[in-house]
């Protein structure tokens, strides 16, 4: 520094969070938006259906998948803590019970979806309430399956052994992704199967 | 003016750029395949700056048609396409990529840092922006579609339902304006994203919260906007899609459908938008304004909190568009208080910009006259915004020129205003020549003459029961000598545009030599050289108060002893 520079030291250590994880946390804000508006539209659309079938006659609720779909986000803690203290056999373990409790729910998903295209006759495009679930409970499904991609291509690497504690800010953000998107399923869950039916 | 002897310490470099010429491909390729936030930032501000020509061009033949009544200039049909083009255009190809350009431009060059969080995404933002741009504008030719019917789109820019489902909007014209609205607001939340991620862990040392420049502060304000505004307006456009493609009923009034929930989806993202564009227009004049007045910003907290406070209650006012479509009693009276209430934190900054100039030594050199133009042009607007927001006021006057008038005097006499008072104060910083102070004095005592005839006498029709979105009218009504002398103020401001234009080109070529701070200016950007180099700074620099360069070029007198 120059002689009119800034006198230094006067500094602690400058530490500033992880761009990652603020990153992260922006675009669940993001996401929390679009989300809200398809809730607020479900919602609102809730019994103006013209004709059958309604919500009623043909939801049932999907207690097995939700469980599932929760404790996924208590495994993926537990994985993350594992890699933290170094433990890989374990991380390994917990990471992949996550990508197969995820699976559970999506193909569970998949399940009740065929029931109610091939037996109750509902499509997206056969009343308001078609519309208004195929589109919220899909889009919340896209989110899941884009999770299960980035869960599957970490188990991979991990398998490969190619991933070390060092990465546990990485997979910090990761995890964040999934909390949110089992939170927002709370909401999911309580809009159409509580609320709605 | 140019000062190329600062008194900046071995921590910042001054070297030039080493200037390498490839070949023209060679070239090419490095602007395409750029990760470096300010060459990304230029490509955001070059692609709004054509945008801005079309849109403007756009508006040009919509005045002409409405010059003189019974003209036949453009038949409906186009005139509708027009106008829907240049809405769009304007809001989404023009403004948020000339915002978001000068954030990548400008906000890591202020905090000190060497480029965005993210570069690679800050690139992918960029080129879906670009790509949503291409969409909108091919429509002109693939809108046409397989049943030969419509061009590019004529549902307007606020496109309400029903008048965009499949029934009444044949073709595919409505399609590529979903699509391409969808695509560049991808764009944009990974700009938003990216920005936050910059301003909160990009920070050089020293650099705390409070001591950020303005810009950079309220540049976090419009991307946190940015964040819910846009992505509503994503979420409607994938249920307009769904409506569209698969036979939805979201907007279908005949299946039970509510073409209301559009509108409140659409305001929900349209009104705070309108912040998100002008935020950053306040960021230049929080800059611009201390600069040429000699003098530190005054009430940088208020300033700070006030721009926090606007984009909060800027979230509550969305309603004040639907004054018409029969709300409650409980809820007209919410949004008109809400839309009162957000001009509390916008007069406190009015006052604020005034006291910064007050007993300053005012440059008026061409930025700072865009700014000055800006403060009493943006108070007039909020004085026309307060009367619209009344319900009473509205119910007469919704849809009718006077809010035409009212929305492009924010657009126009705020935003415009001060992005081209931008353009002249970081032009030299961007490109490393002045611009020409000459032609830059033309520039805006026509664009503001133009401005001032155009949008000052616009208000009259409209009082006088004129609506929006006509293609014609009667001769007799009262509103001919006006609609006449609105369309010359137009082309006087295509006119002040054009030697614009012809400035940034001139200047390219024989402008004055800038060097690195030309305008004796306070935040780090200006301790590079000009162009920056790729890097930015060679080691990272350390601040200590809110202006840097002051403390460094005033080292008996520095800032940090008072804050």
């Amino acid at each position: 520094m120059s002689s009119t520079a800034i006198p230094l030291g006067h500094h602690k250590e400058w530490v500033l969070p992880y761009h990652g994880t603020v990153a992260m946390l922006a675009l669940i804000v993001a996401e929390t938006a679009i989300f809200s508006i398809f809730v607020v539209a479900y919602i609102y659309y809730i019994g103006k259906s013209i004709s059958g079938p309604q919500p009623r006659d043909v939801l049932e609720l999907p207690i097995f998948n939700t469980v599932c779909l929760l404790s996924s986000s208590f495994t993926i803690w537990l994985a993350e803590h594992s890699l933290k203290k170094g433990a890989m056999g374990a991380f390994r373990l917990w990471w992949a019970l996550t990508v197969v409790l995820g699976s559970i729910f999506l193909g569970g998903t998949g399940l009740e979806w065929n029931k109610l295209i091939y037996h109750d006759g509902l499509t997206i495009s056969t009343n308001l309430f078609g519309t208004t679930y195929y589109s919220l409970v899909g889009l919340h499904a896209s989110h899941v399956i884009i999770g299960l991609t980035m869960l599957s291509l970490v188990l991979i690497f991990s398998l490969a052994g190619k991933l070390k504690s060092e990465h546990a800010k990485q997979l910090g953000v990761l995890s964040l992704y999934w909390h949110f998107v089992d939170g927002v399923w709370v909401v999911v869950f309580t809009v159409v199967y509580i609320i709605g039916r | 003016m140019a000062d190329s002897t600062l008194p900046i310490g071995s921590a910042i470099d001054l070297t030039p750029p080493s200037e390498v010429y490839g070949t023209w491909l060679e070239l090419v390729n490095s602007w395409v395949t750029t990760v470096d936030h300010k060459k990304i930032g230029l490509m955001y501000i070059g692609y709004a700056a054509i945008f801005l020509l079309v849109g403007g061009f756009e508006a040009i033949l919509l005045r002409i048609q409405l010059a003189v009544p019974h003209n036949n200039f453009l038949s409906p049909e186009v005139f509708n396409r027009l106008f829907t083009m240049h809405g769009t255009t304007m809001v989404f190809l023009m403004g948020m990529p000339l915002v978001i350009g000068f954030a990548n431009y400008l906000v890591p060059l202020m905090i000190g840092a060497r480029d965005m969080s993210f570069p690679r995404m800050n690139a992918f933002s960029f080129w879906m922006t670009a790509l949503g741009g291409l969409m909108l504008y091919y429509s002109f030719i693939g809108g046409v579609g397989l049943q030969g019917a419509g061009s590019a789109p004529d549902v307007t820019w606020w496109a309400y339902a029903p008048l965009t489902e499949r029934a009444f909007s044949r073709g595919h014209s409505t399609d590529y304006w979903a699509l391409s609205l969808i695509v560049s607001g991808f764009g944009t939340i990974g700009a938003a994203v990216n920005i936050i991620a910059t301003t909160i862990c990009m920070r050089c040392k020293g650099m705390t919260m409070f001591r950020m420049p303005l810009l950079a502060w309220l540049y976090l304000v419009v991307s946190g906007m940015i964040l819910v505004t846009i992505s509503p307006l994503t979420a409607a456009q994938i249920m307009l899609c769904i409506d569209r493609y698969l036979g939805g009923h979201f907007f279908d009034s005949q299946a039970g459908g509510a073409p209301v929930v559009w509108a409140h989806f659409f305001w929900i993202f349209g009104h705070p938008e309108v912040y998100v564009l002008v935020l950053p227009a306040f960021a230049i004049a929080n800059e611009v304004i201390p600069v040429f007045s000699r003098k530190a910003i005054f009430g940088y907290p208020a300033m700070v909190s006030a721009s926090a406070g606007i984009g909060v209650i800027s979230l509550s006012v969305w309603a004040h568009h639907m004054f018409t479509v029969g709300m409650t009693s409980a809820q007209n009276a919410f949004f008109v208080l809400s839309t009162g209430l957000v001009g509390v934190p916008t007069g406190i900054k009015i006052f604020n910009w005034i006291a910064t100039m007050w007993g300053g030594k005012i440059r008026f050199a061409t930025p700072m006259l865009f700014c000055s133009a800006f403060l009493i042009q943006f108070l007039f607007a909020g004085l026309t915004g307060i009367m619209l927001s009344t319900a009473p006021w509205n119910w007469q006057l919704h849809n009718s020129y006077f809010v035409i008038a009212h929305f492009h005097y924010v657009l126009v006499g705020a935003i415009v205003f001060c992005f081209f008072g931008g353009f002249y104060y970081w032009y030299p910083k961007m490109i490393g020549k002045m611009l020409n102070e000459r032609l830059g004095k033309w520039h805006f005592w026509l664009f503001f003459l133009g401005f001032h005839l155009c949008f000052d006498l616009m208000h009259i029709p409209g009082l006088l029961g004129m609506p929006r979105s006509i293609y014609t009218y009667e001769p007799g009504r009262g509103w001919d000598t006006l609609n006449f002398i609105v369309s010359m103020g137009g082309i006087i401001q295509g006119i002040a545009t054009a030697i614009f234009v012809y400035n940034l080109v001139y200047s390219y070529f024989k402008g004055e030599e800038a060097g690195p701070d030309p305008w004796d200016a306070w935040t780090l950007e200006w301790a590079t050289s000009s162009p920056p180099p790729e890097y930015n700074f060679a080691t990272e620099p350390v601040v200590m108060s809110r202006r840097p360069l002051w403390d460094l070029k005033h080292p008996e007198d520095p800032d940090y002893r008072y804050e």
